[in-house]
């Protein structure tokens, strides 16, 4: 090989640049972020349940569309398969995993429950840096009037 | 077989070759990892059909029906109105306007029926136009994604999440009934505002700059079983929907009753919006 | 190979470092395109494809062009082109290359791109270009570099290499022949719906890609130790010159179908394009002075070729293809496009203006056509260069298979 040293050094410089991104975060690991669960929504479903709303969690008296660690993974897959089928298909009912039938829809059946985006959406999405463009057309709660994080609500 | 369907399959198979070790950190990578969808329907009271067609009463129509449709519909679809922009010049404003349903002169609209000597009552008065939900539409034939596709009920409809804005249906389109968001529809300042001053009805999402839009024959509305926004602000019966495959619908008994026309069918597209004179 | 492209004259790094001022004002008037939105060009509702698609479509011909010197050489054996098909071929790189790029400014949701491959649909030209752009771009680069590389070691080109390159010569018609259907399957667009758009197409690619070649050839004669024979350039002129003359040819049949048959619909775009169209007490005509041009132009250069003595001299050759690039673009870069969309499907009217983040954008792909096309010259150029300085080890009839006349 010619100029070995010269080639030998470019490519360790190109991998440590390439690799910046884990080295420089090395024993820096930010701490996941809680989502918060109090909404007005969720709390009135756990009073009609008769428990406090931690409870009501717990003891699964209060369920999303889909069992929570598969809505926790999945929920965007999820999304895209209502979306498609929504704007598709014309079906806007989805018979969820605990019984009842769900409207298929972001902003009448998500963020009602959860309106609190700033606290629920958008901890991990921040953490997670991804940048989901659902709100380049439909409206979040704040833009709805119904949002209930409180220094939204302000 | 639905789309949803065989999307759900494919995705189960993907799942099941990346078996059920994968940890929890990887887990959002392969979608579908358990089975469903439980299912899937339309809401009880929608509206169904085998072939939506409208049928537009030419000799009802005035300026003030058209502009109360007109505001009908692109109130209930967020339609931004650059021509109420200040300090957009009127060449600008035109050249970004967005227009699901407006009013034409009837030679703009039907120009290979403009006949010398015809009657005013024909030839001055307004005529809607719209997308034409046609049988064969070029627009779906040459969209590269199938971001515009046609429903089995004969709608033409737009997916806005999947448009990549390449405009190759507005070259397509005979009829020039769609639009592309040459600028983002909303307010720069607030994003609760329509550029133009509407304000946004969360009933129905807003779209994002670069992506192509038409009438929707009011999907939204029939699967909750209301007539389309149009047809429900005529107050006169000046536009008629229905069920083409239902002999008894309104729409066919007025195509029976009276002589109607179609917006260029020698094009081929088998147009769906019929006009009666 | 690649330590060709940085080493080089001062005239040489004077040429990058304009194209990369190009490159990069272009860039930064994506950014503002991109974040205002595409309304910052002069498209609208009515006219819904601009320069950029009208420079996709000059420049597919471009590329489809370099076939005109692979065809006679390896087809028929013309001896005298295997110095110069490298560089047809590298040109149709850069020429796709900037096809693709400028489909990718055009495009509202650029990041969306590859919703094409997640969702192929074979019932659009669009997805069909696609494919025949990048597949004709990858043959090319693999076809130039190999037999680059074979020239370099003085190793025959391999059999797959050569299967390649016949593949590569219909696959030329085939990406002007799919994007003249992009336009010539569309109901409802008189101008362009006619069957002999593909042969129209094919014909001013046939004129105007050699011409750049040849162009570019004599330039690199001045600039570089690449000295291509003038008998070479002569035989390059012939082709233009009978592709040209079917290119007005072809026009004229669109005029005579247009005109003799009478129909309204196939006549409005050529008023609007010759003298104007007059519409609710407004003349519109803002091409017309450009299309009178281009056709008196292309007229010119007819003459110009068609006479030996013009044709074949140094002086008077360069000003003709120069002419003849002017006038194939003015006809096919401007007025197909913008004129096949006026007047709109409910006959009115609406111009186009270009604007200046527009035209920043365009010359800052065509900055990035001619990089890729500089850089690939340049290791071509290169590798000829040292081949003729050093004493050479191959066979005589291998030797005259690559055409050294030097």
């Amino acid at each position: 090989m010619y100029d070995k040293g010269k080639v030998i050094t470019g490519l360790a410089i190109f991998f440590l640049v390439f690799t910046f991104p884990f080295w420089s975060n090395i024993g820096k690991t930010a701490p996941m972020p809680e989502r918060s669960l109090d909404t007005p929504v969720l709390q009135e479903m756990a009073r009609e349940a008769g428990l406090d709303l931690e409870q009501a969690l717990k003891e699964g008296a209060i369920n999303c569309v889909e069992d929570k660690d598969y809505i926790v993974s999945q929920h965007m897959h999820l999304l895209n398969l209502w979306r498609d089928s929504v704007v598709r298909s014309g079906n806007r009912m989805y018979a969820g995993a605990f019984g009842k039938r769900h409207e298929m829809s972001l902003s009448k059946s998500c963020m009602n429950c959860h309106s609190n985006k700033k606290d629920f959406c958008d901890r991990c999405h921040n953490y997670m840096n991804v940048n989901p463009y659902c709100w380049d057309c439909h409206l979040t709660p704040e833009q709805m009037g119904t949002a209930s994080d409180a220094e939204v609500k302000q | 077989m639905s789309a949803t369907r065989r999307e759900f399959l494919k995705i189960a198979g993907i799942a099941a070759a990346a078996g059920a070790a994968a940890t929890p950190a990887f887990a959002s990578f392969i979608p579908g990892n358990i089975l469903w969808p439980r299912g899937e329907s339309k809401r009880d009271e929608a509206y169904t059909a085998k072939r939506w067609a409208m049928v537009i009463d030419l000799a009802k129509l005035d300026q003030k029906v058209v502009e109360t449709v007109r505001e009908a519909c692109h109130a209930a679809h967020n339609v931004p109105d650059f021509l109420k922009v200040a300090g957009m010049g009127a060449g600008e404003a035109k050249r970004s306007e967005i227009k699901w349903i407006w009013p034409a002169k009837y030679e703009s609209a039907f120009p290979n029926d403009m006949n010398e000597h015809m009657s005013a009552n024909v030839t001055q008065r307004p005529v809607l136009v719209m997308c034409n939900h046609c049988d064969n539409p070029s627009c779906v034939r040459v969209c590269p994604t199938k971001a515009t596709f046609q429903r089995a009920d004969g709608l033409v409809l737009m997916d806005y999440h999947r448009c990549i804005g390449c405009r190759f249906c507005m070259a397509a389109c005979p009829y020039g009934s769609r639009s592309f968001n040459w600028y983002d529809p909303r307010d720069a300042k607030d994003p609760k505002t329509l550029v133009g001053g509407r304000a946004v009805d969360p009933g129905f999402p807003t779209r994002t700059k670069g992506v192509v839009e038409k009438c929707n024959f009011c999907a939204e509305r029939l699967a909750r079983g209301e007539a389309p926004a149009c047809v429900a602000a005529c107050k006169n019966n000046e536009m008629v929907f229905g069920d083409l495959s239902d002999p008894e619908s309104p729409a066919r008994r007025l195509l029976r009753e009276r002589y109607s026309v179609r917006r260029k069918p020698e094009m081929g597209t088998g147009p769906q919006v019929y006009y009666v004179i | 190979m690649l330590d060709k492209a940085i080493k080089g004259s001062k005239l040489y790094w004077w040429w990058l470092f304009i194209l990369f001022g190009a490159i990069g004002t272009g860039f930064l008037a994506y950014l503002y395109q991109f974040t205002h939105g595409l309304g910052e060009t002069g498209m609208s509702r009515d006219i819904s494809w601009g320069i950029y698609i009208s420079q996709l479509t000059y420049l597919v011909g471009v590329a489809a062009s370099g076939v005109m010197l692979v065809l006679p050489y390896y087809l028929h054996n013309h001896k005298a082109f295997g110095k110069i098909t490298i560089l047809g071929e590298f040109m149709a790189v850069g020429a796709v290359f900037m096809c693709l790029m400028f489909v990718l400014v055009d495009l509202g949701q650029p990041m969306r791109m590859f919703n094409l491959v997640l969702h192929p649909s074979p019932n659009s030209v669009l997805f069909w270009d696609a494919v025949v752009l990048n597949v004709y771009m990858g043959l090319n680069l693999v076809i130039g570099w190999m037999v680059l590389q074979c020239e370099k070691k003085g190793d025959v080109v391999p059999k797959w290499v050569k299967v390649l390159i016949y593949i590569s010569i219909p696959w030329a018609f085939s990406i002007h022949t799919v994007t003249a259907f992009l336009y010539a399957g569309l109901p409802g667009r008189h101008f362009w719906l006619t069957a002999i758009m593909a042969a129209r197409f094919l014909a001013s690619a046939f004129a105007a890609g050699p011409a750049i070649l040849l162009l570019i050839m004599l330039a690199l004669r001045k600039a570089s130790s690449f000295h291509v024979a003038w008998d070479t350039l002569k035989g390059l002129a012939k082709i233009i010159t009978y592709a040209m003359i079917a290119n007005v040819f072809f026009f004229l049949l669109e005029v005579f179908t247009a005109f003799y048959s009478g129909i309204p619909g196939h006549q409005e775009t050529f008023y609007y394009l010759f003298t104007g169209l007059s519409h609710h007490g407004h003349w519109y005509g803002q091409l017309v002075p450009a299309m009178w041009v281009s056709l008196i132009l292309m007229f010119t250069t007819i003459v110009l070729l068609v006479v030996p003595q013009w044709r074949n001299s140094e002086k008077v050759l360069p000003v003709t293809l120069v002419i003849l690039v002017a006038a194939t673009w003015i006809d096919k870069g401007l007025g197909l496009v913008i004129g096949g969309f006026i007047p709109n499907p409910l006959n009115e009217i609406t111009e186009y203006a270009v604007t200046l983040p527009e035209i920043l954008i365009t010359i800052g792909v065509y900055g990035m056509g001619a990089l890729v096309v500089t850089l690939l010259y340049k290791i071509a150029i290169g590798v000829r260069e040292e081949l003729e300085n050093k004493p050479r080890i191959i066979g005589a009839a291998e030797h005259a298979a690559h055409g050294h006349a030097h």
